[in-house]
């Protein structure tokens, strides 16, 4: 299980004067939860948008199974095998919750990976709305998306990447806005992905949660790769504490004020 | 004590789309009756009329036929300005075929449909990428492009036209032609529009991103409805060639941009029945106002004014919503 599925190597973007993301690399491997963490505009979501093909990178290269990804369109990169959620979610809202698994499981790559006997595609996303927490015999995977809660709406975007049957899923903030209770019952789906042996990349500003389900985080910063390791090692990193606390210098001229 | 006004669904039970629990000959009439309207309105009733209304109602269904392709592209967030290009193209493609080289009309239709769905998502391909109004803008200079280049380089016809065209064996044939072939494109854009294919097209005017990050080529998409809303309207502009026994520049003119975008404005967009409605309100009713002379431009934009402003969802759906919908005066306690 350790082989290597997506490959970020040396990639850069700015926008105008802004570096959104600097000469970052890492490396994500077949049923491993990669953490990425930092602070608000530190290039987290410009990362995940020159993965998943939204934004193309000034520099460096994205390889995903010896195959080169830079730069190819969105659904292109969604074919081969990676799935991401929205930070500023937007499902369907007039249809019901289960129709927004549609467009999915309606997509070449799902089509082409059950041979063209998809059978039902309403049961199908019955199933993954299950699979999610949706509850089958209620009203709610009937309800429209824009009837449903955001928990609700959170689990159907994970819904929607699960329905591609991908080997990489990006979750970019999948828990904000979630409750406590919503982000429990949440954290079992993911590590059952996981376990299923696919990669997972998390976005998230909740670091006790995201503690719980990785072993590997990578710390951002203006864009940078500050730090990378277990989340013990990269919290008793002192870059990583000026980075979310303010470095000293500047608190002790706040003092001095 | 104040009054609420309440409304309550008609009696059928939807369990999901499209699947009805049924009961009784009472709910399969319920259900069945507004899909007979169209059926029965074009090929029975609008026959009973005189010869005068009968031209009238030909040409009410190939503007209804460009309103229907219309209607398909904004289904795919896709506004078109320019509806006479499918309209001109077709026309010429047919008034060609038949005038240059005697191609009778049972053959100069399809290859018209066909060639002229292909020449027209050509054309569209290379703006694809745009969206709104940047879209709706090309598709308006195109028609108008065409035009003066036929008028320019005096090709097929120029500003002549092609005269001479043949006609249809009868106009028993030609009215049923047209009155079938806009049930055809109606109800088989509706299918479509049910099935999950409709389901993309309409997540691309929704929100595209999401339809993309779900592994959906969306220009390809764009592609395939561009060329099923050229080929109604090149068979709109075929059949019209065929009718008139002329094709040339007024094909490209704005009223056919104009007209369909109307007739889905008065008729309800979002739905393939207000268009057909809208066309099916305008067209005669241009006639009608053909009494007060002078004045009839302004009653007819007075018209269009007020329906608009009266009811902005459209026609259809406000006639939907009375028709799936009872409702009554319930007192309720304020408490």
């Amino acid at each position: 299980m350790s082989d290597v599925l997506l490959t970020v190597s040396g990639v850069s973007k700015h926008f105008g004067g802004v570096v959104a993301v600097d000469d970052v690399s890492f490396e994500l491997k077949a049923g491993e939860i990669v953490g990425i963490i930092g602070p608000n505009g530190s290039g987290k979501t410009t990362l995940v948008n020159i993965i998943t093909g939204f934004v193309r990178p000034d520099k460096g290269r994205v390889v995903f199974k010896k195959e080169d990804i830079t730069g190819k369109p969105p659904y292109h990169i969604t074919d081969v095998g990676i799935a991401r959620t929205f930070q500023m979610i937007r499902p369907f809202y007039q249809l019901p919750a289960y129709k927004n698994l549609i467009p999915s499981l309606f997509s070449p790559r799902v089509r082409r990976l059950l041979g063209g006997k998809y059978g039902d595609r309403d049961a199908v996303a019955m199933d993954i709305l299950e699979e999610v927490g949706f509850e089958r015999d209620s009203s709610v995977p009937y309800k429209s998306a824009r009837n449903l809660p955001h928990g609700y709406l959170k689990r159907l975007e994970l819904g929607r990447c699960i329905a591609l049957r991908p080997e990489v899923i990006i979750l970019d903030e999948l828990f904000s806005g979630m409750s406590i209770a919503e982000v429990t019952s949440t954290v079992p789906i993911i590590e059952k992905l996981r376990d299923e042996g696919i990669a997972i990349i998390m976005i998230e500003h909740r670091l006790r949660e995201l503690f719980q389900i990785t072993d590997h985080v990578l710390v951002f910063n203006f864009g940078r790769k500050i730090a990378e390791g277990t989340p013990e090692e990269v919290m008793n990193s002192n870059e990583v504490k000026e980075a979310y606390l303010g470095s000293e210098e500047i608190e002790e001229e706040e003092t001095a004020c | 004590m104040e009054r609420r006004k309440e409304r309550i669904d008609r009696g059928v039970k939807v369990r999901s789309d499209g699947i009805y629990a049924l009961n009784s000959y009472r709910e399969v009439f319920y259900l069945a009756f507004p899909r007979l309207i169209p059926i029965l309105g074009l090929l029975v009733i609008c026959p009973l009329f005189s010869e005068y209304w009968k031209e009238v109602f030909v040409s009410t269904a190939v503007y209804a036929l460009l309103a229907v392709s219309w209607e398909l592209l904004y289904m795919g967030g896709l506004i078109s300005l320019g509806q006479s290009l499918f309209y001109g193209v077709g026309a010429y493609i047919a008034g060609a075929l038949n005038a240059y080289w005697g191609v009778p009309p049972i053959l100069s239709l399809p290859i018209a449909t066909l060639v002229g769905g292909v020449f027209c998502t050509l054309m569209l391909l290379p703006v694809l990428r745009l969206r709104g109004i940047y879209f709706a803008m090309v598709t308006l200079v195109l028609p108008l492009l065409l035009s003066r280049f036929v008028e320019a380089t005096r090709i097929l016809g120029g500003t002549e036209g092609l005269t001479g065209i043949d006609s249809f064996s009868s106009q028993w044939v030609a009215f049923y032609l047209v009155q079938v072939a806009l049930l055809v494109a109606f109800f088989g854009f509706r299918r479509l529009e049910g099935s999950d294919y409709g389901l993309v097209i309409k997540g691309i005017n929704d929100n595209d991103r999401a339809i993309m990050s779900s592994g959906i080529n969306i220009y390809w998409y764009k592609t395939q409805i561009l060329f099923m809303a050229g080929a109604v309207g090149a068979f709109a502009g075929a059949y019209g060639a065929h009718y008139d026994m002329f094709a040339g520049i007024p094909g490209f003119a704005l009223d056919y941009s104009i007209l369909p975008i109307a007739a889905a404005a008065v008729g309800g967009m979002g739905s393939f029945a207000g268009p057909l409605l809208g066309a099916f309100i305008l067209v005669p009713l241009s006639e009608i106002l053909r009494a007060l002379g002078a004045l009839r431009i302004v009653f007819y934009g007075l018209f269009l004014v007020f329906a608009v402003v009266g009811l902005p969802e459209g026609l259809f759906h406000f006639i939907r919503r009375k028709y799936e919908q009872i409702e009554r005066w319930v007192e309720v306690d304020k408490g």
